[in-house]
């Protein structure tokens, strides 16, 4: 069994989010970076549990960025994987990522492709699609819970107001969120360890994205809170009924 | 040329998320000077010919058995043909779990760009930009689309939904379907509970509540309230609650139009999957709880007693006992 976990980097939950260059640019000042929570507590932690119950599985990590994502690969490589990949290229548009993605998974015979549920900085909870497409392989998205037996895999993911259980046949790709696996933190073991593990650095093919960011900014600011007197709770209803009109 | 619009169904019925992408759809056409069609995949007990009330003039069903059994390479492949049945140049799904499936299979398929997380109508003054969230709703950004072919997938609740008159013509699609490699066991759904990606109001509850025991009023207010109910994290964490409740970073994302916080405290993560609801009122016996901040209407006080008050003053505003 061999698992290609696609890890990205992303600015840390609580980053102050502000844009530079005319609104072009995300502001890095000051940005802490972490691996993207999706890619470590649920892709990357899964497939650490699928390796824990078989020796033999195989887990190669992979991300698609400049050098400056390294320290992200190496961290991620010390909660577990056996060696990461590099894609040299800034992060273009979700196309160009997945055509990165999906060119190295070729190259690699992967079981499966475990990618987060989303970025939390872009959100476009698109590149594990992309990349099942471009690989022409099964793809379920937003999975709460993995099981293996043998080749076929038991895969329970989110629909509307509830839950689905899908099987499927090896490989397959699949995106990871909350329910697949408990977190952990990497000992100082796993840390020495990823010191020592490759990561090897390889060069983009070359893709046209297929979007651009035109710009960003930042939703309006509220008008702030109107408070109501804890001892008249029914004038709340009625601002939310004649002013709001929410209820 | 065309617009075309995904049309979600669950169980053969036609989702709520649906008639806001038609509703959507049928503005972008007529931006674009064009019309709009619509798209369904396996069989329903709906009849399609009133979704022409949400500006939809034509739909292709392809009526096959096969597509009841969701599998997204299956279902592109469909929409492909259905794409090209249309002659589409904007394709518009909504960003829910079918979307999320769907469209970045679809973008690879056709190459059209694909803005996901569109909470706009397209700019088309200078190209195509669409607006999408970005840092879990803490920012947005224009996204420019280039090809041909351009798709879109609209957050759930971010258009309103506008009902008019007239009739759709319904067309049956003679599609290639291919056989499912993904086989469906098993669904399981919290029978006659609003789901809470598509509800109107959430009522949600965080650590202040102290205990699972005390849920019930929370409960009773969202059933008052038609509400869905949701949870922080730490509260799912704890299994106080199911964690398909949990909203946040890290849980569900949401915007609804009312949305009551209980007890919660109002963390950064917390916020990242709840500010895009329209109106938010928070109720926490802290006023320096940080959700004051992000909120439209507040009570500083202990839950358990407004919680009860609250409760009864909706039921005197909708003159139930
Ligand atoms: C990477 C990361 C991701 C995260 N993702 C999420 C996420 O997706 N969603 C999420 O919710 N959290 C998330 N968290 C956790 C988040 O930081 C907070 O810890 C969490 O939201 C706090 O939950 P809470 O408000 O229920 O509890 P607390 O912070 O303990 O707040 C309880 C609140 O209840 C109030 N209170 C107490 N008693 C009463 C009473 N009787 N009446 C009224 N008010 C009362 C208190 O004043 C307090 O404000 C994440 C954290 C990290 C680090
Ligand atoms: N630059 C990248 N390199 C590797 N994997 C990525 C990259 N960007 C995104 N991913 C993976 O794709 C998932 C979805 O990303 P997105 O479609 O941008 O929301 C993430 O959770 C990651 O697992």
């Amino acid at each position: 069994m061999k698992i290609l976990v696609c890890i990205s980097k992303t600015p840390d939950t609580t980053a102050k989010i502000a844009f530079t260059d005319n609104n072009t640019k995300f502001d890095v000042t000051g940005v802490q970076w972490i691996i993207n929570p999706y890619d470590e507590w649920y892709a990357l932690v899964r497939a650490i549990e699928l390796k824990e119950k078989d020796a033999a599985t195989i887990i190669h990590l992979i991300t698609v960025g400049a050098a400056d994502a390294e320290p992200i690969i190496r961290k991620a490589l010390a909660l577990g994987g056996d060696e990461a990949i590099r894609v040299n290229a800034d992060s273009h548009d979700s196309f160009y990522n997945a055509s990165q993605i999906a060119e190295v998974a070729k190259q690699g015979g992967y079981d499966l492709v475990l990618t987060g549920k989303e970025t939390i900085d872009y959100n476009g909870s698109s590149i594990g699609g992309m990349v099942a497409e471009l690989l022409d392989l099964p793809y379920v998205s937003l999975a709460t819970k993995f099981e293996l037996a043998g080749t076929k895999a038991t895969i329970t993911r989110e629909i509307e107001g509830g839950e689905e259980t899908n099987e499927v046949e090896l490989p397959v790709v699949v995106s990871a969120q909350k329910g697949m696996a408990e977190a952990r933190i990497p000992n100082m073991r796993g840390i020495m360890a990823a010191r020592t593990k490759p990561l090897k650095v390889v060069e983009p093919i070359a893709v046209e994205a297929l979007t651009a960011v035109a710009g960003f900014g930042l939703p309006p600011a509220k008008a702030g809170v109107k408070l109501v007197d804890p001892e008249n709770v029914e004038e709340l209803v009625r601002l939310l009924h004649e002013e709001a009109k929410a209820i | 040329m065309s617009v075309l619009v995904y049309i979600d169904t669950a169980d053969g019925h036609v989702k709520k998320s649906s008639l806001e992408v038609l509703t959507y759809g049928a503005k972008v056409a007529e931006e674009l000077g064009t019309s709009v069609e619509g798209v369904v995949l396996g069989t329903t007990t709906e009849d399609l010919t009133a979704l022409g009330k949400y500006g939809v003039k034509k739909i292709h069903h392809v009526a096959n058995e096969a597509l009841n059994n969701f599998d997204a390479q299956v279902f592109t492949k469909v929409l492909a043909q259905a794409a090209e049945a249309s002659g589409a140049t904007v394709i518009v799904f909504s960003n829910n779990l079918s979307g999320k499936a769907i469209a970045p299979r679809l973008s690879v398929r056709l190459k059209a760009g694909l803005v996901s997380g569109a909470v706009a109508l397209p700019d088309t003054s200078n190209g195509f930009t669409v607006k999408k969230n970005v840092f879990s709703g803490k920012a947005f950004a224009n996204i420019a689309v280039s090809t041909p072919v351009k798709i879109i997938a609209l957050n759930p609740n971010a258009y309103q939904t506008i009902a008019g008159e007239g009739t759709a013509e319904v067309v049956a699609l003679n599609a290639t379907v291919d056989t499912a490699k993904i086989n469906i066991t098993n669904v399981t759904k919290a029978s006659g509970e609003v789901p809470l990606a598509e509800a109107d109001v959430v009522v949600s509850a965080g650590r202040g509540l102290k205990g699972p025991e005390n849920w019930g009023m929370v409960e009773e207010l969202a059933k008052l309230l038609l509400a869905a109910t949701a949870c922080s994290r730490p509260v799912a964490d704890a299994h106080w609650r199911p964690h398909n409740e949990h909203v946040g970073q890290t849980g569900v994302a949401i915007a609804p139009n009312l949305y009551i916080a209980i007890g919660i405290s109002g963390a950064i993560q917390h916020l990242a999957g709840v500010n895009r609801s329209k109106v938010i009122v928070v109720i926490n016996k802290d006023p320096e709880a940080p959700f004051f901040k992000a909120a439209d209407y507040g009570i500083v006080g202990d839950a358990f007693e407004i919680i009860p008050k609250f409760t009864a003053a909706i039921k005197k505003l909708k003159g139930v006992a």
